[in-house]
């Protein structure tokens, strides 16, 4: 009897401890990340890093400027938004409400393949087809570019679009639908305004999380933005946030290393900005329901 | 009659709309299977049984991707042993012990962030966590520890999905019988939730053939065979994503680097088949 209870004070413990692994990841990650970061940035100046329009990590008389880093990471971000959640949107609904049913059992496979497709495999295609393609089209010399970077991404982002926008639109009650078709309206004048406006704050959800992978990505987009500390134009080569960092960091060394765990900072900082939009949307979503 | 109603602007605005709708999801199957077909055209032929089963030899001149191959594998052997009972046991106890619910959120949203960070900043924290501050060096377990914490979010949610199918009268019954919480667990829900467990495994090991950022600076690029599988945990090891990046975007192999894309897309057909099946298997 007595091991009995001694057992399940234990494995009560042991549970307890794997419960807060999660959280005691998190706190460290965080509490790293300023550790790493925040002495480069003291050091620079804030104002000098974050808005500094050079870099030039390894001169004689080196510059940590990271403005065109943030921006690159912005505008690519922006662009590969633009292109992703209009495609996305509209495969959802057609996945959710258009097609029959057989027909999306075919297409959602797809959709699943395209989001396991590893990301240095997009960055292979990328380099082999998109970056020659863009430098014929555009005549240019060199086709790593911003915009060849946006296209990657923003096929990367769509099936985070695809899947959480379906799951929002298919959780739209039925009755809404019925009563705007019952009313007159045409299939496309419910879907677009009554169904899409339903289900606006599950589709946000799927846009803030496609972004937050846009903007995280690091492999695919060093493949093919080239990695040159321009500001952002949409024909230059350019540096991402995390490009910036994974380019250097295997030759870094002193004030240069820092400052790379600085620009992670701010990428992280980002990403948790995101998160919580991310999850205060869901939230939303769950309370409106 | 109705359709008689409608004037030939809504009618087009109609049929423009359903049009568009149409070509974005033809756009993205049309994605799909150029990706899939320009890779395969260009990798196949050049997977050779030399490719497959040597190592790189400098002194040949000649490259083989058995050791990349052996540490995906040891990778992926090494996350899953570490990160199951961590997974699961989160998931147990949010599931069967948490009463408090806003320790409950709090842990869900830990999780949430975990699964929202990008695998370059994990890359970074492997770093300087597990390799620098651990002492771990560049290696396979450092790699794995990595990839531990960027895999755990999956596990716990699945496991906690399929914990929730589990009939409240399943552990009634249990408990009815005299047994205690722990016995009821380990007898009656691990058991009863086991698919979902496996869903989570084959998702975990989908993210860790693919991942790339997170483990060139915490496992390296290094392509030898270790003696045993001790001793390639201490050595750094790339897999094969790793190599990938390695030979296309630092030497410039680009056929090497389609067919170990070829391998890959392979694998990921296999694990997204794998998933399915297992999905299926949890919803009976």
């Amino acid at each position: 009897m007595k091991i009995k209870t001694v057992t399940e004070k234990v494995m009560n413990t042991v549970f307890f401890a794997c419960g807060i692994v999660a959280i005691a990841c998190v706190v460290i990650i965080t509490g790293y990340m300023l550790y790493a970061g925040l002495p480069a940035i003291f050091k620079i100046g804030p104002a000098k890093f974050l808005f500094g329009t050079e870099w030039a990590s390894t001169a004689a008389e080196p510059k940590f400027g990271i403005l065109p880093f943030i921006l690159t990471s912005v505008y690519g971000t922006a662009g590969a938004t633009l292109i992703g959640v209009p495609i996305g949107l509209l495969t959802a609904v057609f996945l959710s409400k258009v097609a029959p049913k057989k027909l999306a059992n075919a297409v959602r496979p797809a959709v699943e393949l395209l989001a396991g497709i590893p990301s240095v495999v997009y960055g292979l295609i990328g380099m082999m087809v998109l970056v020659p393609f863009v430098a014929k089209t555009f005549n240019l010399a060199n086709g790593t570019s911003l915009f060849a970077a946006i296209l990657v991404l923003a096929v990367m982002i769509l099936p985070s679009i695809i899947n959480v926008s379906e799951t929002a639109l298919n959780a739209v009650p039925p009755e809404y639908e019925e009563a705007s078709l019952a009313l007159g309206a045409t299939k496309m004048e419910t879907i677009f305004k009554v169904s899409i406006p339903a289900a606006k704050s599950g589709i946000a959800a799927g846009v803030v999380l496609g972004i937050g992978r846009a903007i995280g990505e690091a492999m695919a987009v060093m493949m093919v933005a080239g990695n040159v500390a321009n500001m952002p134009e949409l024909f230059t080569s350019v540096t991402f946030l995390t490009t910036a960092v994974s380019k250097e960091m295997s030759y870094s060394a002193g004030l240069q290393r820092e400052a790379l765990f600085s620009i992670a900072l701010v990428l992280f900082c980002f990403i948790m900005l995101i998160n919580f939009l991310l999850n205060a949307l869901l939230k939303h979503k769950k309370g409106g329901r | 009659m109705l359709q008689n109603d409608r004037s030939p602007r809504r009618r087009l605005r109609d049929n423009l709309l359903r049009g568009a709708i149409c070509v974005a999801a033809a756009t993205t199957v049309l994605l799909l299977v150029s990706l899939i077909g320009y890779i395969f055209m260009r990798g196949l032929p050049y997977i050779s049984w030399e490719l497959l089963s040597t190592s790189p030899s400098a002194l040949r001149g000649t490259i083989g991707i058995l050791p990349n191959i052996l540490n995906t594998f040891y990778m992926i052997l090494l996350a899953l042993i570490i990160v199951l009972p961590l997974g699961i046991g989160a998931a147990v106890y949010l599931n069967e012990y948490a009463t408090n619910r806003r320790f409950v959120a709090i842990i869900e949203f830990a999780t949430e962030t975990l699964a929202g960070i990008p695998s370059i900043i994990y890359g970074l924290f492997g770093m300087l966590f597990f390799c620098q501050f651990l002492g771990l060096q560049v290696s396979l377990r450092s790699g794995a520890l990595t990839l531990v914490i960027m895999i755990l979010p999956t596990i716990i949610r699945t496991t906690q999905e399929s914990l929730k199918t589990v009939p409240e009268s399943y552990r009634e019954g249990a408990l009815g019988l005299g047994a205690t919480k722990w016995t009821m667990i380990r007898t009656i829900i691990l058991p009863s939730s086991l698919d979902g467990i496996v869903t989570g495994c084959i998702l975990a090991i989908g993210r860790i053939v693919g991942e790339s950022a997170a483990l060139i600076f915490t496992a390296g690029i290094g392509a030898v065979i270790a003696g045993n599988i001790f001793q390639a945990m201490s050595r750094s090891g790339g897999t094969l994503s790793v190599a990938l990046y390695v030979y296309v975007f630092e030497r410039g192999k680009f056929d090497v680097g389609f067919a170990i894309a070829s391998i890959l897309m392979l694998l990921v057909f296999g694990i997204n088949l794998l998933a399915k099946f297992a999905k299926r298997r949890l919803s009976r």
